[in-house]
């Protein structure tokens, strides 16, 4: 459903992305690990046509995103890494707008923004400004937004970043829930998350893939069978080559 | 969905925004309160012994030379600063319909800000018998001079992520589009430029596309200098939200 080939990516002479090629299937979580500035959130920006690329395509359930942006984009719910939404809004007229943005009208929306509003528990927050919310709620609305249209393809950038214990084990939960019917993209720092939720991952540093493979087989290559150990490892094994080079 | 159907959603969502803030509110006053201030007392109505909105008119483009960039200065700017442009460029519209959907959205708050003068048009009507087409061509010319107005602001914001910034720039070239058919400049030019220059020169101020509907005169030619700066803002707006998208 998401296929990425080839991209790269700079930006003031600077390369971000060195070759990133992968795809997702229908019911498969990709995790998309890496550390800070490494390449993450400018794929996710790729994906969902935000950035162009300098070389390389993405195609979204067989649309071209630089040939059929629009099309390509109704495939997909996004969740922005600052989840970014319209602050002045109150959630229900936020949720209203994204529905209609995304086609849909009558019965069609009242039931999809029901929906949403079940499934990031919302009820409590529906008529207060986005502003007034704490960084849970707001994570929540940016999450129902990209959920509203029941979207084939979910890229979720740092979902879980700011939200505490409690709302990060929600947000796990409603990610696992909803993975079977879909291709989830899904970037966060926290190897833990992987493990849970995560069906592939994705290792990216300093803009290059460095592994692809399930959590499982990540820990196998590793002595203690721990998933932070093999993504110290592989980081830095990258420093130590460019030391040696 | 049609693209018309997806504009019309936008301005929908920013007219919104308008109306739920004090802003608008403010605006509201601060253009009626000055627009009358301007008329009543500075232009001198009452001494002219005129049943007609000249004076009115004639405050127009120096007044909404603030106030115009002061309700457009958001537009592209926050969205960049708040990061939302994020969300709005990954929806399922182009550039050029967000682009058109927030500038109309402004355009019909402005236009409904100036229609708001109209008790200015039952004064004059009870004071006199004035010539509504002549103050009807004068309203239109109002709309067309804020939509100009408001392109080049639109522009201006999409330049930057600071309103500040956006509000003086789109400012400095507003007033200059006002000044090279000012009289006052125009007369100090003649001193160094032939006269076909300067009216080459004065030719593209809105003064002199705007002179036409003040005095109840529809020129096709000023419509077409007005559409024109507003499509060529506009067109170089979406060239410059293009450009973000490249990084």
């Amino acid at each position: 459903m998401i296929k990425v080939e080839n991209l790269y990516k700079s930006f003031q002479g600077k390369t971000v992305l060195h070759d990133i090629s992968f795809d997702v299937q229908k019911g498969e979580v990709l995790g998309f690990l890496g550390p800070n500035g490494a390449g993450k959130s400018t794929t996710m920006r790729i994906i969902t046509g935000f950035l162009e690329p300098d070389a390389g395509q993405v195609s979204i359930c067989g649309q071209d995103v630089a040939q059929s942006p629009v099309e390509a984009k109704r495939y997909i719910g996004y969740l922005a890494e600052s989840a970014a939404t319209y602050q002045d809004m109150r959630v229900q007229s936020f949720l209203n707008f994204a529905a209609q943005i995304r086609g849909l009208i009558g019965v069609a929306k009242s039931t999809a923004i029901d929906r949403v509003i079940d499934l990031c528990h919302l009820e409590p927050v529906l008529h207060q400004p986005i502003e007034n919310l704490s960084k849970g709620f707001r994570q929540r609305v940016g999450l129902a937004q990209a959920l509203v249209h029941d979207p084939d393809v979910l890229i979720l950038d740092e979902p879980t970043d700011g939200l505490d214990p409690n709302q990060k084990y929600e947000v796990r939960g409603l990610i696992a829930r909803i993975a079977q019917s879909k291709a989830i993209v899904f970037s966060t720092h926290i190897l833990e998350e992987v493990e849970n939720v995560c069906s592939r991952a994705i290792v990216i540093n300093e803009g290059r893939i460095v592994a692809n493979g399930t959590p499982e087989s990540f820990k196998a290559q590793t002595s203690s069978g721990r998933l932070d150990d093999f993504f110290r490892n592989i980081t830095r094994s990258l420093k130590e080559q460019k030391t040696l080079n | 969905m049609s693209p018309t159907k997806m504009i019309q959603i936008i301005t929908k969502r920013e007219l919104s925004v308008y109306l739920g803030s004090p802003v608008a509110y403010v605006f509201l006053i601060a253009f009626l309160l000055l627009s009358g201030i301007l008329t009543f007392t500075l232009g001198n109505f009452f001494e002219r012994n005129e049943a007609s909105l000249g004076i009115f008119f004639n405050w127009m483009p120096w007044l909404l030379l603030f106030l115009v960039p002061a309700i457009g200065m958001r537009l592209w700017s926050e969205e960049k600063r708040l990061g939302t442009i994020e969300f709005l460029l990954t929806l399922p519209i182009t550039p050029l319909q967000a682009i058109l959907g927030k500038f109309l959205a402004s355009w019909i708050f402005l236009i409904v800000v100036i229609l708001g003068s109209f008790p200015m048009v039952i004064t004059v009507n009870l004071l006199g018998s004035p010539d509504n087409g002549v103050i009807l061509a004068g309203y239109i010319g109002c709309f067309f001079l804020a939509g100009t107005y408001l392109a080049i602001v639109c522009l201006a914001s999409a330049l930057t992520k600071n309103q500040v910034i956006a509000f003086i720039v789109s400012v400095m070239v507003c007033l200059l589009l006002n000044l090279i058919g000012f009289s006052p400049i125009t007369d100090l030019l003649s001193r160094w430029l032939s006269p076909p220059m300067i009216e080459g020169i004065a030719n593209f101020s809105v003064l002199s596309h705007f002179d036409g509907f003040q005095r109840g005169i529809l020129d096709s030619r000023d419509v077409i200098y007005f559409v024109s700066v507003i499509t060529c803002s506009l067109y170089i707006n979406n060239l410059v939200i293009k450009n973000t998208r490249a990084g």
